[in-house]
């Protein structure tokens, strides 16, 4: 551990502050709650909120897990892994069910969380109506009065033009039927695991400056329409290492001859999986 | 304001610096009635108009709505997120240009839809089938409704936008220069579907044109106004045909006679 | 039916420096039901400006002008503007000399619009009837009239002002550019519309007319210019 820096990096005060930012955030559940990013030893898009909102719940006791499109051994889950392993000296681990932080890009592990666990995502844009309402005021006036048929405007254009709703990640959310909220570039396929889930979900975004909050137990609703259900797509495949037909799966190219591999893109539930025995059709091969 | 009429201002007053725009204005509408607000640029007409539909507030002077229930609603005393569920639901606002007031990179039916959704609906096919209903009301082909406007001419695009404004069924619409900047041949057919939308719906509207044919063909009543202040108010061909300030006399005789 | 109290009308035209031109004085007319009474008078002596004073459409300076509307009588002169636009729906029609109307809409249509209480087919099939009466083929049913002569816009407008079957009915010129065929008929249905007791007040150029259907006359005098 390096004892150059205060306990997980940031000074206690900021700490406090972005802890009442969370407190804030978890008392409206889906509310973007200002407040003041700290500058982090890491550049913008590689999980700054995320960082600081870990930093400031995480104890000597913690166990952390940090995960990257699922994965726990790319780049950026091992980078902040290590970070906090050098200025807070907490145990991280790999194991979905051993964490008591999980820390994520992209991804909702396919373990199901418990109450005593929090997950904690890294947010590039927390406003899901950015891309259609450039005035931030105005979007901020949308949220307050709860005005959100836009959104259904661009799900109703998707419809029209592809025949169903063209938002494979970021599938924007109504919380706890008030707040419309951006799940972060998780895929579709995982929202329905917001909904009443056991565990704390914080979502932080450093450039923007913005925390939100959905607390265990809530109602998360994916936009959709009557005669156009939400769907949660997946490639119809099997992964190809241990054999699972229900988590999400990563395509890999594996040669330059068009050959490809499906595999679960969440690597605990995969090894998990494999461990227990399961085998899937391209095991060998990959070996 | 008596018992039955849908808004009610009196002595609205707005000065923008020392210029005048509104000066102790009275206006009474009932429902199912159309007033235009006559007068030339400056005048105050689009003012009028703001301050009516709450989008401006007065410096003093009070409008009064009433709801489908009865109640009295202060337009300018009213919550923020009331007054909006009203300009989305029970009213309509049709503006000059109507690129202000389409969504351009959205297909007509999304155009169309899109008070419906903000309303709740949450049925795909019913909205489009809604917005289709509404394009041939307004005379735009049905196979148009999942192209986006900006294919659409000028003609189109007014009448697209008046397709958006009453697919709620809204009891009041302010109009600012519905005709203006058109066509004098598509003006004609915007004007006469405009007379039977309004007629058949039982809408009432709120006019603003400079345009005193438009006037003439669309209103029941109308208001001149010069330098913020009404200076004659009637019976639209009471007006028209006998007009008595120096005013409207002036801007009567001043229309060319084709 | 209609009574007039001691009606005065002028024109006050500012832009002739307020320049003061008195047309009526001390109008006094009283038409029944069933009965048809017609303006008479030279050129100038202000025959329109009575009728249009009747329907609201110029405003009276001094005076009343009393009818009957939905069992009350009715002063034309001070009723607010919205009670003037019932009185036109339900009790006084008028067929003017010159058609008016929004550009682009059908002949058969602008006629079945004018129609009162009166479900949409039964008053297109009515304005159809009337206008086959008037002479206006069928062909030209469907078309706007901005293309048609004069005396066919004339015909549409008359049957414009007679499918409402408003029980006061104000007259101006009705058979002016009409030749003698059409003009027969629109005796015809004039006379049919004192039948049903309705009371008309009418200024018929035409001598033939006036004494076809007129019951008795009302002379307009000319003023002499007060300025």
């Amino acid at each position: 551990m390096n004892t150059g820096y205060n306990f997980a990096y940031l000074d206690e005060q900021t700490k406090r502050m972005v802890r009442r930012a969370i407190l804030k955030a978890v008392a409206i559940p889906g509310h973007q709650v200002p407040f003041g990013s700290r500058e982090m030893p890491l550049p913008y898009g590689w999980g700054t909120g995320g960082i600081q909102l870990t930093a400031s719940i995480i104890g000597p006791d913690d166990v952390l897990k940090v995960i990257d499109q699922g994965a726990d051994d790319t780049t950026n889950a091992v980078s902040i892994r290590r970070f906090f392993a050098r200025t807070a000296g907490v145990a991280p681990t790999t194991r979905t069910g051993d964490a008591s932080i999980i820390q994520t890009r992209h991804r909702i592990p396919e373990k199901p969380l418990r109450e005593d666990q929090i997950i904690v995502y890294q947010v590039p844009q927390p406003e899901p109506l950015s891309r259609l309402e450039p005035s931030r005021a105005e979007t901020r006036r949308m949220h307050a009065l709860s005005e959100y048929g836009l959104m259904h405007v661009k799900l109703y254009e998707d419809i029209t033009r592809f025949g169903h709703v063209a938002i494979s990640y970021d599938y924007p959310v109504m919380v706890n039927h008030r707040y419309l909220m951006a799940p972060s570039p998780i895929p579709a396929f995982d929202n329905p695991k917001l909904h009443m889930m056991p565990a704390l979900q914080l979502f932080g975004a450093g450039r923007e400056k913005r925390i939100y909050a959905v607390p265990p137990w809530t109602d998360v609703r994916s936009l959709d329409f009557d005669d156009h259900p939400f769907r949660a797509a997946r490639a119809p495949h099997s992964c190809g290492l241990c054999g699972a037909t229900d988590g999400y799966l990563d395509e890999v190219v594996v040669d330059d001859r068009g050959g490809r591999l499906f595999v679960c893109s969440d690597t605990d539930h995969c090894e998990t999986r494999r461990a227990a025995g399961h085998t899937g059709a391209d095991a060998l091969a990959a070996e | 304001m008596s018992e039955d009429t849908l808004l009610s201002a009196s002595r609205l007053t707005l000065r923008f610096g020392a210029v005048p725009a509104l000066v102790e204005v009275d206006a009474e509408l009932w429902p199912g009635e159309v007033l235009a607000v006559v007068g030339e640029s400056g005048s105050g007409k689009t003012t009028l108009l703001n301050v009516l539909s709450g989008r401006l507030r007065p410096q003093s002077g009070v409008v009064w709505y009433r709801d489908p229930e009865g109640r009295l609603h202060d337009v300018h005393a009213m919550p923020l997120p009331a007054l909006r569920a009203l300009h989305r639901s029970d009213w309509g606002f049709v503006h000059q240009n109507p690129r202000e007031n389409l969504r351009l990179g959205v297909t007509a039916g999304g155009n169309v839809g899109e008070r419906l959704m903000a309303q709740g609906s949450r049925h795909y096919g019913r909205i489009r089938e809604e917005a289709i209903g509404w394009l041939r009301q307004v005379e735009i082909d049905a196979d148009r409704v999942d192209d986006l406007p900006r294919t659409f001419s000028g003609g189109m695009l007014q009448r697209l936008q008046i397709a958006r404004t009453l697919v709620t069924h809204p009891r009041l619409v302010f109009m600012d220069e519905p005709t203006g900047g058109l066509d004098v041949s598509v003006q004609a057919r915007l004007l006469d579907l405009i007379r039977s939308l309004v007629s058949r719906l039982g809408i009432a509207a709120v006019l603003v044109t400079h345009d005193l044919a438009v006037a003439r063909l669309l209103a029941h009543r109308i208001m001149v106004m010069q330098r913020g202040r009404v200076v004659e108010a009637g019976l639209t061909d009471q007006v028209l045909d006998d007009p008595r300030h120096e005013y409207t006399q002036l801007l009567v005789s001043s229309v060319l006679q084709a | 039916m209609l009574r007039t109290d001691s009606l005065d009308k002028s024109f006050t035209l500012h832009l002739r420096n307020g320049l003061r031109i008195p047309v009526l004085h001390d109008v006094n007319l009283a038409v029944h039901a069933g009965e048809c009474v017609a303006l008479t008078g030279p050129s100038g002596a202000g025959k329109t400006t009575l009728l249009r004073s009747l329907y609201g459409n110029y405003r009276a300076d001094a005076g009343h002008i009393w009818l009957r509307h939905d069992g009350a009588m009715i002063d034309i002169a001070a009723a607010p503007p919205r009670t003037v636009v019932q009185v036109r729906a339900a009790t006084l029609g008028y067929v003017s000399q010159f058609l008016r109307v929004v550009p682009r809409v059908p002949a058969l249509d602008i006629v079945a619009d004018a129609a009162r209480g009166l479900a949409p087919d039964v008053a297109r099939a009515r304005a159809e009837e009337l206008l086959l009466r008037l002479n206006i083929p069928r062909r030209l049913h469907a078309l706007p009239p901005a293309t048609f002569s004069g005396g066919e816009q004339q015909r549409i407008n008359l049957a414009r002002g007679f499918i409402g079957r408003h029980p006061v009915l104000l007259l101006d010129e009705p058979t002016a550019s009409l030749d003698a065929e059409n003009r027969d008929i629109v005796i015809a249905m004039i006379r049919a519309a004192k039948a049903e007791k309705i009371a008309i007040v009418g200024i018929f150029h035409d001598t033939t007319v006036r004494d076809a259907v007129a019951d008795r006359t009302h002379d307009v005098t000319p003023l002499q210019d007060a300025a």
